[in-house]
């Protein structure tokens, strides 16, 4: 199939139709846009086109102080915003050589797995809708309101969260916070483990994924695959164990990996890394209680900004906040790359300091912009509907692809 | 089993055997709990209307049930996310698609105005190209503001007069964004 | 975890290439070395294909941009040995004016859409990719908007005026 001649629109012997896939498709859950050569339900070639939503982060990012650059970084993916703010915080803290203590590490640890779980929970509860069960959607994104309290208890905000700050937390989680996450590591494991019922040993549901787009590890890694869908083909790459940051290496989990790399395979590694995550949490808990309370941030007070009540009263903090804000700090002039595991891949953020406020250059490495470039070539030969859950279950976000 | 709750009557002479209203307000009070929203969801937005729609908060209550992806049967387009220069004769083509009556929603600071992303890529709110109703604004709203929005459409929707869409003033506003 | 540290890296990049490679830098333990266009693909190869170093993942390829310098156009790339768990940073430095630098597509395919993207935010021509067009920008859009001096906001904008923002 994949061999079959692609002809001239003018060529009368031209016997496939071309079907424009998006951008405004809402089977592509984002702004995607793929133009397929079909011949019946067979795709024969297709061509990608995205940008439909550049909306220029790092010529942005040239021009904001460092700690200005979270509300981007939400923006990218959205979907597990927080995982890319810490991404960027422990960026500029490997930059201005910062060491948060330990407590503060295990908070953002915390913060970023049940980042992961909405993250997974919104892709697997999308590849249901796509296989054609809507329950496991509506079951799912319940769930994902009781992680948005809780990030609402630490920040305020639900979905671009913008938490946390260069050297640690803005405040110290609550009471009610640590409640909520409590609750919530007894009340979603059995929500999880019914959508699991739903779906692992569901027969339609492995008619529509098993098999389907599966990709070989010297394949995902020629095209730079990371994340869960590098995992699902075998290899065992992941950013928190290889290059662990904010004491990953203090925890005990498990690297979920598939064999076949197909997208049934996919969803299963997603659905355990969530397992994972939970092991996590639960692990960052118990090791809060052992550390002092009420640590929430480094002492690094030429970057960390002084209260607000502190700055009215006090002169030393008022100083602080002055040189903070009007950027009068001298910072390396160097260069960082620093990586993380974000939701869909290695989030990377290539920093280029030039000794001012605001970076000179700042690249992210977006992996669903580096994943999603496989898609159209691993589309030949597809069938359309497949097509449409392997793009779900690449779990592709617009923010993120097109910066 | 719950209480069903029915809309009020719209105001008018009401005898035995019969109730008499003028057409308008009976068709606005039909359109406005059944309208058929296209979510025309770009970026961040679009997954605070995903919580809108899903179960928590249950979009579906307000009698947009059918979530409509084809824009010929949409009365409603929601525009969430960003609009980069780049999707805007995209989206221009799909509210041209749409039949009138036809109301259009900007949900979150980008749609509105371009939020925080003035840059040469991204349109600086979409009422650059299209004529827009209500505006919801946040980064992103919640999805409590997004039903707030809806609910504001709704409103409009109701005290509509049949014959707007014929009016000169509407049709002069259409052809300032070169629509005829 | 890593069966290799940077000075092997540097001992056997030095023994292949000689002073083909600048002087490598470390910051923050990252393997930091520039070469020449010339050169670019021949070290690439070297590191992926060499039976020890194994530098088989290309994590990212980007471009920063100079103006005040003579090869004003950086172009940088990041590679892993995910065997080794190591990682490094090549860089190559071209003119401004004619950026021509050949392309990676034929060590990684991953390379295809990196290069696009660095040749829609800065005009770097990968010679011999397969196809160089622009990729998140409009195809109309005649500048590079990621070099220094364009302006980050639409220039041809009329709804900003410059007293509503007191200058």
């Amino acid at each position: 199939m994949i061999n079959h001649p692609v002809l001239s629109d003018n060529d009368p012997q031209k016997e496939t139709i071309t079907l424009n896939l998006g951008p405004t498709h809402p089977a592509t859950h984002g702004v995607f846009q793929n133009i397929l050569e079909m011949d019946g339900e067979r795709i024969v070639s297709g061509v990608s086109t995205i940008g439909y939503i550049h909306r220029a982060f790092e010529k942005i990012a040239e021009h904001r102080p460092f700690y200005q650059i979270t509300p981007l970084t939400d923006r990218m993916n959205y979907c597990s915003s927080p995982i890319n703010n810490m991404g960027w915080h422990m960026t500029v803290e490997k930059l201005l050589n910062i060491k948060t203590p330990k407590r503060v590490d295990y908070l953002r640890v915390i913060v970023m797995e049940l980042a992961r779980i909405s993250d997974h929970l919104i892709c697997n509860g999308i590849l249901g809708v796509d296989t054609g069960a809507f329950s496991g959607f509506l079951y799912l994104m319940e769930e994902r309101e009781h992680i948005y309290e809780i990030y609402e208890e630490i920040c305020g905000a639900r979905l671009t969260t913008n938490i946390g700050r260069i050297g640690g937390f803005e405040r110290d989680f609550n009471d009610i916070a640590f409640a909520k996450i409590k609750k919530f590591l007894v009340k979603f494991p059995p929500i999880l483990k019914e959508f699991e019922t739903l779906f692992n040993r569901n027969r339609i549901f492995i008619e529509r994924t098993s098999g389907v787009a599966a990709v070989d590890p010297e394949v995902a890694l020629n095209y730079s695959w990371s994340g869960p869908i590098l995992r699902a083909t075998g290899v065992d790459y992941d950013v928190r164990v290889n290059e662990p940051y904010s004491s990953y290496e203090d925890f005990d989990f498990d690297i979920p990996v598939g064999t076949t790399g197909d997208v049934y395979d996919r969803y299963i590694v997603r659905n355990e890394e969530m397992w994972q995550s939970l092991r996590i949490i639960q692990q960052a808990l118990d090791k809060i209680e052992k550390e002092p309370k009420g640590v929430f941030h480094a002492d690094v007070p030429e970057f960390y900004l002084p209260p607000k009540e502190e700055v009215y009263n006090n002169m030393e903090a008022l100083i602080y906040h002055f040189k903070i804000v009007m950027g009068e700090i001298d910072t390396p002039k160097t260069e960082v790359y620093h990586a993380v595991e974000g939701g869909n891949g290695e989030l990377g953020f290539y920093l280029v300091n030039d000794g001012g406020r605001s970076p000179y250059r700042l690249h992210f490495r977006r992996p669903s912009f580096i994943n999603y470039q496989m898609y159209a070539p691993m589309s030949a030969g597809m069938l359309l509907s497949d097509a449409i859950i392997n793009m779900s279950s690449l779990n592709v976000i617009a923010g993120e692809l097109d910066a | 089993m719950s209480e069903v709750k029915i809309v009020e009557a719209p105001p008018g002479i009401e005898g035995s055997g019969f109730f008499a209203t003028s057409m308008d307000k009976v068709v606005g009070l039909a359109r406005s709990h059944s309208l058929w929203p296209l979510p025309f969801a770009t970026s961040c937005c679009g997954i605070e209307f995903m919580a809108t729609m899903g179960s928590h908060y249950d979009f579906a209550r307000f009698g947009s049930e059918r979530p409509s992806f084809s824009p010929r049967q949409a009365d409603l387009l929601m525009v969430m996310g960003t609009i980069a220069k780049k999707m805007g004769p995209v989206l221009k083509q799909v509210y041209l698609q749409m039949a009138e009556p036809r109301w259009v929603i900007a949900v979150g600071a980008c749609a509105s105005s371009g939020g925080i992303f003035d840059t040469y890529s991204v349109m600086q709110g979409i009422d650059e190209i299209i004529p827009v109703d209500v505006y919801v604004p946040g980064c992103p709203p919640r999805p409590e503001a997004i039903i707030d929005g809806f609910n504001k459409i709704q409103e409009l929707v109701k005290n509509e007069s049949l014959r707007r869409r014929e009016s000169p003033e509407y049709k002069e506003l259409l052809s300032r964004y070169g629509i005829q | 975890m890593g069966k290799i540290n940077n000075q092997q890296v540097i001992q056997s990049l030095t023994s292949k290439f000689g002073d083909r490679i600048t002087v490598p830098t470390e910051p923050f333990g990252l393997l930091t070395f520039g070469t020449s266009a010339d050169n670019i693909l021949d070290v690439l190869r070297f590191l992926k294909e060499d039976g020890e170093l194994k530098f088989n993942y290309l994590t990212d390829i980007t471009a920063i941009h100079f103006p005040e310098l003579e090869l004003s156009i950086g172009v940088i790339y990041h590679i892993h040995s995910l065997t080794n768990n190591i990682r490094v940073r090549v860089k190559v430095f071209i003119d401004g004016n004619d950026p021509r630098i050949p392309t990676a597509t034929s060590l990684w395919e991953g390379a295809n859409w990196m290069e696009r993207e660095t040749y829609d935010f800065f005009g770097v021509n990968f010679e011999g990719h397969p196809n160089l067009v622009r990729i998140l920008n409009v195809d109309e859009m005649t500048v590079f908007p990621m070099r220094r001096e364009y302006p980050l906001e639409d220039p041809n904008r009329v709804d900003k005026k410059d007293y509503f923002f007191g200058r």
